[in-house]
């Protein structure tokens, strides 16, 4: 019997298997040669890159022109006018701020740029760093772009444009509409109050219903006519209050998803140590249902991102519309492509490394049973 | 003596009698305010109202309109009243919908198969589509394509790439077949074939479950659809005649157009959502366990019935409920028609209101119809999801 007293170890850990080494050609044969269809399918797509990328390529960078005052110069290089962006970047990027301050909206975006970083590393996820840090970029950058002060003339929000304004309304409606996403979803869940539950319930499943678009429209012609005459909201703020509102009603569908995703056992394991029916929520379901709907909120989050677009139907000259209006202009109307492609990559950036963020967090916050 | 027990549990009744009362005063509290908002609201808005002069109530339905809406699906003047006009619209944004769901769905799950695939340049070719059209705005894509029809030359110098078939600014027009009674009975024929083809399925699904007898499927079926019109074809005596689109003045006449705002939205929202259903149809595929195929196969099963019976049922069932919500988000996305000038409800409804001034009338009716739309699809869907559904043994 002595032969089975093994000395504890640490448990086995189960180690990866040895990568597979093999040549091009093997390689080549496995990925895209293996039967006689997918032989078909890389002969034909094959054909299809090498008709479509070389004209592309030229078209790009060989034909391209990449600086130039006059658009006569793109006409006879026959490839891409980049010369456009370089033209015309001040308009696309900061829509009609007056010229002279365009560097308060470039300051600000670096700024905003700076906190948003911060606020994403989970190094600096405590409330001493990142409550001051919110306060400090929020009233530098509104101080930066209102002016006012400081012997900053004054600009008012009609003239804001592209890219800070794309900036603004997004974190707006997401800093408007989280917190309330999190209240419109526990008021859905409470039982106990039949009333108030109705209520949550018409609203988030009317918004779900309707488009952004009409959101949109009611705030910007309804809501007026709501409020008392003399007593006007600044259609830009109506904007981002009925953006973010509209993001709350499909947010907190997520979190509900969430909270009832958080085994029963933990409230009641929360009521035995006499814990309220708010700390409850707040220390104990709240946390896991955030992290169990990560990648659901930062869906909504991108899409948010996104819908900061639609603001143009409203009339504010974000970074599409204003660009609309620069490529309006006759000389350069052809190379509208170039221009779109242009914003294409800033929303593609921004809306691509979200969602990398959404996968970094969700491993992050992976909940790891213990055996 | 009282005992303890007796003793906590009339502490308990005292906590839930007082917990009744925070309750009922919770409850009230949102009652009133909400309330309370509501009239607020109203009676501001009343004020507002007969300040500007503008009336209120559905009445301005039955005016009339006095604007034109490029294209219809009913006949319709500006001469027309309101309601006419919304109505088109209506149909409008039911037609792109339509439209969008059926090519999204085709496309999209195209996508996802090779995105699925173990064809190592189609999955990463798929990949790429995929990012690009999901993490780009939808408006900015309809955008594009929408300056890109307007790029089109005008159809004086039209680009003629097949014969009957001209790409201008005013959109694409191609030809059309005639609507004779010859063409009539081509249809005709044609129907008569799926008729007869779906009977003949229902029958051989009926006698399959009964007697566990599978019949040949695509050698009868195919033949059924194809013979009526062929035998229409050789028996008949006139031919097809074709409408083609001739230029008059500065733009075609006859044939089908396609308008420049039509196909920039359709394009735009096929594109965008079909990068979301291909990652859903990927989902779907990769959520069926290996085994399954495997344990079909040592059955003996052939790959095309494994295909059928083991893995498409179960990845459906992973794959309808957020198909669902995608063919909601096409409904509500093709609102974006505004930006473009397609005349759907919201275009034709916004240029209601800056006529008429009634919004909150027109906006309370282009939500009633959104909250209609989004809520029969999903009614729809459900219906196919139960019966798609895992059934559990009693």
């Amino acid at each position: 019997m002595t032969a089975l007293n093994v000395a504890p170890t640490d448990p086995v850990v189960m180690r990866a298997p040895p990568i597979e080494r093999i040549g091009i050609l093997r390689w080549l044969h496995k990925n895209l040669f293996n039967n006689w269809i997918n032989t078909l399918i890389t002969t034909a797509l094959m054909v299809l890159l090498v008709i479509l990328v070389p004209p592309l390529i030229s078209w790009a960078f060989i034909n391209s022109v990449w600086n130039s005052t006059d658009p006569q110069a793109c006409v006879e290089a026959g490839g891409a006018c980049w010369a456009v962006i370089a033209e015309k970047h001040r308009v696309m990027l900061f829509g009609f701020y007056p010229y002279a301050e365009q560097w308060r909206p470039f300051l600000a975006v670096v700024i905003y740029l700076g906190v948003l970083v911060i606020t994403a590393l989970p190094v600096f996820w405590n409330w001493r760093i990142l409550l001051p840090l919110w306060v400090f970029g929020i009233i530098t950058i509104i101080t930066l772009m209102l002016g006012g002060v400081f012997g900053l003339p004054v600009i008012e929000t009609a003239q804001w444009g592209g890219l800070p304004l794309t900036m603004i309304v997004f974190s707006g409606q997401v800093s408007v509409g989280m917190p309330l996403a999190v209240l419109l979803a526990l008021g859905r869940r409470s039982e106990k109050l039949p009333i108030l539950k109705t209520i949550c319930i018409v609203v988030i499943e009317t918004m779900r219903a309707i488009p952004p678009v009409t959101v949109l429209l009611i705030a910007a012609v309804i809501f007026p006519i709501f409020l008392p005459t003399g007593f006007d909201i600044d259609k830009m703020v109506r904007i981002v209050l009925a953006l973010g509102f509209y993001f709350a009603c499909l947010q907190a569908e997520v979190i509900r998803g969430g909270l009832q995703a958080v085994p029963v056992s933990q409230l009641e394991a929360g009521k035995s140590i006499g814990l309220s029916a708010w700390q409850i929520n707040w220390l104990i379901v709240l946390p896991q249902a955030i992290r169990i709907v990560i990648p659901g909120l930062m869906n909504h989050i991108i899409q948010a991102f996104k819908n900061s677009t639609l603001v143009i139907i409203v009339g504010l000259f974000d970074i599409l519309n204003a660009t609309s209006a620069s490529v309006a202009d006759p000389q350069w109307i052809s190379y509208f492509t170039e221009a779109y492609l242009f914003v294409a990559l800033v929303y593609f950036s921004g809306a691509y490394s979200l969602s990398k963020y959404s996968k970094y967090l969700e491993k992050k916050f992976k909940v790891v049973s213990h055996q | 003596m009282i005992s303890s027990s007796v003793l906590s549990r009339n502490r308990l009744i005292d906590k839930a009698e007082k917990f009744d009362l925070k309750r009922f005063v919770l409850e009230t509290l949102t009652l009133l305010t909400t309330g309370l908002i509501l009239y607020y609201f109203a009676s501001t808005a009343t004020e507002n109202l007969v300040d500007q002069g503008i009336a209120s109530g559905f009445g301005f339905l039955h005016q009339e309109a006095g604007y034109a809406i490029g294209e219809t699906w009913i006949t319709y003047s500006p001469s027309d009243t309101y309601a006419r006009a919304l109505l088109a619209g209506f149909l409008n944004t039911l037609y792109v919908t339509a439209i969008a769901i059926v090519f999204t769905t085709i496309i999209g799950t195209l996508i996802g198969i090779a995105r699925a695939s173990s064809h190592w340049l189609l999955s990463r070719l798929s990949a790429g589509y995929v990012e690009i059209f999901r993490n780009t705005p939808l408006l900015l894509q309809v955008m594009f394509w929408i300056a890109l029809m307007r790029q089109l030359p005008s159809p004086r110098q039209a680009y003629n790439p097949v014969t009957g078939l001209f790409l201008t600014n005013r959109g694409i027009i191609h030809t059309v077949p005639v609507l004779n009674d010859y063409l009539y009975s081509l249809i005709l024929a044609f129907i008569a074939g799926i008729v007869l083809a779906t009977g003949y399925a229902l029958w051989r699904r009926k006698r399959l479950y009964a007697s566990g007898r599978s019949l040949p499927f695509i050698t009868i079926v195919l033949p059924l659809i194809i013979v009526p019109p062929v035998l229409v074809w050789l028996l008949g005596s006139s031919s097809l005649e074709f409408e083609q689109p001739v230029l008059k003045g500065f733009n075609f006449v006859g044939g089908l157009t396609y308008s420049p705002e039509f196909l920039a939205l359709v394009l735009g929202l096929v594109a965008y959502t079909s990068a979301f259903v291909a990652e859903i149809v990927r989902s779907g595929i990769q959520s069926v366990d290996a085994g399954q195929k495997d344990a079909a196969r040592s059955l003996g099963l052939r790959g095309s019935l494994i295909l059928r019976l083991v893995i498409l049922p179960q990845a459906l069932r992973v794959v309808v409920p957020p198909m669902t919500n995608q063919y909601v988000n096409i409904a509500k996305d093709s609102s974006l028609a505004v930006a473009i000038g397609y005349p759907d409800l919201v275009s034709v409804g916004n240029t209601a209101i800056n006529q008429t001034g009634q919004a909150i009338e027109i906006l309370f009716l282009m939500m009633i119809v959104y909250v209609g739309i989004s809520a029969s699809v999903a009614l729809i869907m459900n219906r196919y999801n139960k019966r798609i559904a895992l059934v559990e043994k009693p």
